[in-house]
């Protein structure tokens, strides 16, 4: 066999290995969506985060526009922090938006769901959502059901 | 009964023996690691050898179980009405499992049986012994060079293999069935990450590649140098190699998946 077409070869063959790495990086595991530093940061405090994940979606009107960063305890209220990562493109997102956690479908996993309030300020990085409405935990929910059932 | 305690004894030393014998061959290899980087063209060859020709069969064998994955994962999704979560399930399947482990078996029944066969060939027709005469180390010049081109020609043939078969879960689902593709992406760059999945993915590839070389590199340095030595030396190898692959696979998903 010719040496190099034996070269050519195996370099073909690096490449489409590298190449395929690269592929199941960005498109498999959406890498390219959540490279740090572009967009900006705000936080949410919420009574309960049900099983909402880092990286879940964050959406307005259904959009997504940005994902979860980060979820840890806050130690003085015993709430949860979320950080999350908005697209630096949408930017005129309204100071007094709401945030609430919502659950995509009947088995779908949990994203965080904004709605837009009406001042003209909008969102900057490091800003928090005040206003937000927890995880509908199904337990709770059936517990309040059955009580009220039997008054 | 003396008899079979004496068989049986006979059995495990032989066993450990050839652990043993098989460690300090790798550690040897290992240690001719800056004489195969000295000399880049042994590896170029292997690595065509177990690499490139090696492509069809992980093409060909991506595709199709990519696009198995795919129908059958439609078909149970469906009773759910959850089937744009077919996509993660395709992805996280061949990342984590199905992409190493048959990547791995197909390279221990392609390219590692005749890597048995070349070298226990080479040493039944006292080639290798020539070479010892001549004061060329048959280790760093033929085995170093072969060992090293399966640990890297296994990943990159897993990470092949996983594009293609995702890309044959794609065709079925989306081009056949009409899932939608947005869901069908979307929900698998939600679901897979790269350090879970995909890293660990990767590392699992680079053990299994490991094994593969090793054991049939072992099993054909050691064959008995007759012609019947050398194709049971081949059988065991891919045998060994497979076995040794689907045992290491058990343990390093005990290991890495939570």
């Amino acid at each position: 066999m010719n040496q190099r077409l034996v070269e050519i070869g195996v370099g073909l063959f690096v490449a489409a290995g590298l190449a395929a790495l690269l592929v199941l990086a960005l498109q498999v595991s959406g890498l390219a969506e959540l490279r740090q530093g572009t967009g900006y940061q705000v936080t949410a405090k919420f009574e309960n985060v049900g099983s909402l994940r880092e990286q879940a979606p964050v959406s307005m009107a259904g959009v997504r526009i940005g994902r979860v960063e980060a979820i840890e305890l806050d130690p003085a209220s015993h709430r949860a922090t979320v950080h999350m990562r908005i697209k630096e493109r949408y930017d005129s997102i309204p100071e007094d938006s709401t945030a609430a956690i919502y659950t995509a479908g009947l088995l779908g996993e949990q994203y965080v769901g904004l709605q837009p309030g009406w001042e003209s300020e909008s969102l900057d990085d490091g800003d928090r959502i005040a206003d937000t409405q927890s995880a509908v935990v199904l337990e709770r929910l059936l517990g309040q059901f059955l009580t009220n059932t039997q008054e | 009964m003396i008899g079979l305690l004496r068989m049986l004894g006979a059995r495990t030393l032989e066993g450990l023996r050839g652990l043993g014998e098989a460690v300090l061959l790798v550690a040897r290899i290992l240690r001719a690691a800056p004489a195969v980087a000295l000399r880049p063209r042994l590896l170029i060859e292997q690595l065509y050898a177990v690499g490139v020709q090696s492509m069809v069969i992980i093409l060909v064998s991506a595709l199709f179980i990519g696009m198995v994955l795919g129908l059958q994962g439609y078909y149970t999704l469906a009773d759910f009405g959850a089937t744009e979560a077919v996509g993660t399930m395709v992805a996280l399947s061949l990342v984590r499992e199905l992409g190493p482990v048959v990547t791995a078996l197909l390279f221990a029944g392609r390219a590692g049986s005749s890597l048995t066969a070349e070298v226990g060939l080479m040493k039944a027709t006292e080639q290798l012994s020539s070479m010892e005469m001549m004061a060329v180390d048959p280790e760093r010049r033929i085995l170093a060079p072969r060992f090293f081109a399966a640990l890297i020609a296994v990943p990159l043939l897993t990470a092949v293999f996983s594009v293609i078969g995702i890309l044959g879960g794609y065709l079925v689902t989306v081009g056949m069935i009409g899932v939608d593709s947005g869901p069908f992406w979307s929900n698998m760059q939600n679901a897979v990450t790269i350090r879970d999945d995909i890293l660990n993915g990767v590392i699992k590839s680079a053990a299994f590649g490991l094994l593969a070389g090793w054991i049939t590199l072992h099993k054909g340095y050691t064959a008995v140098p007759t012609s019947s030595g050398v194709s049971r030396a081949t059988t065991r190898g891919v045998v060994h190699a497979s076995l040794a692959v689907l045992g290491l696979d058990f343990l390093l998903t005990a290991l890495m998946f939570e």
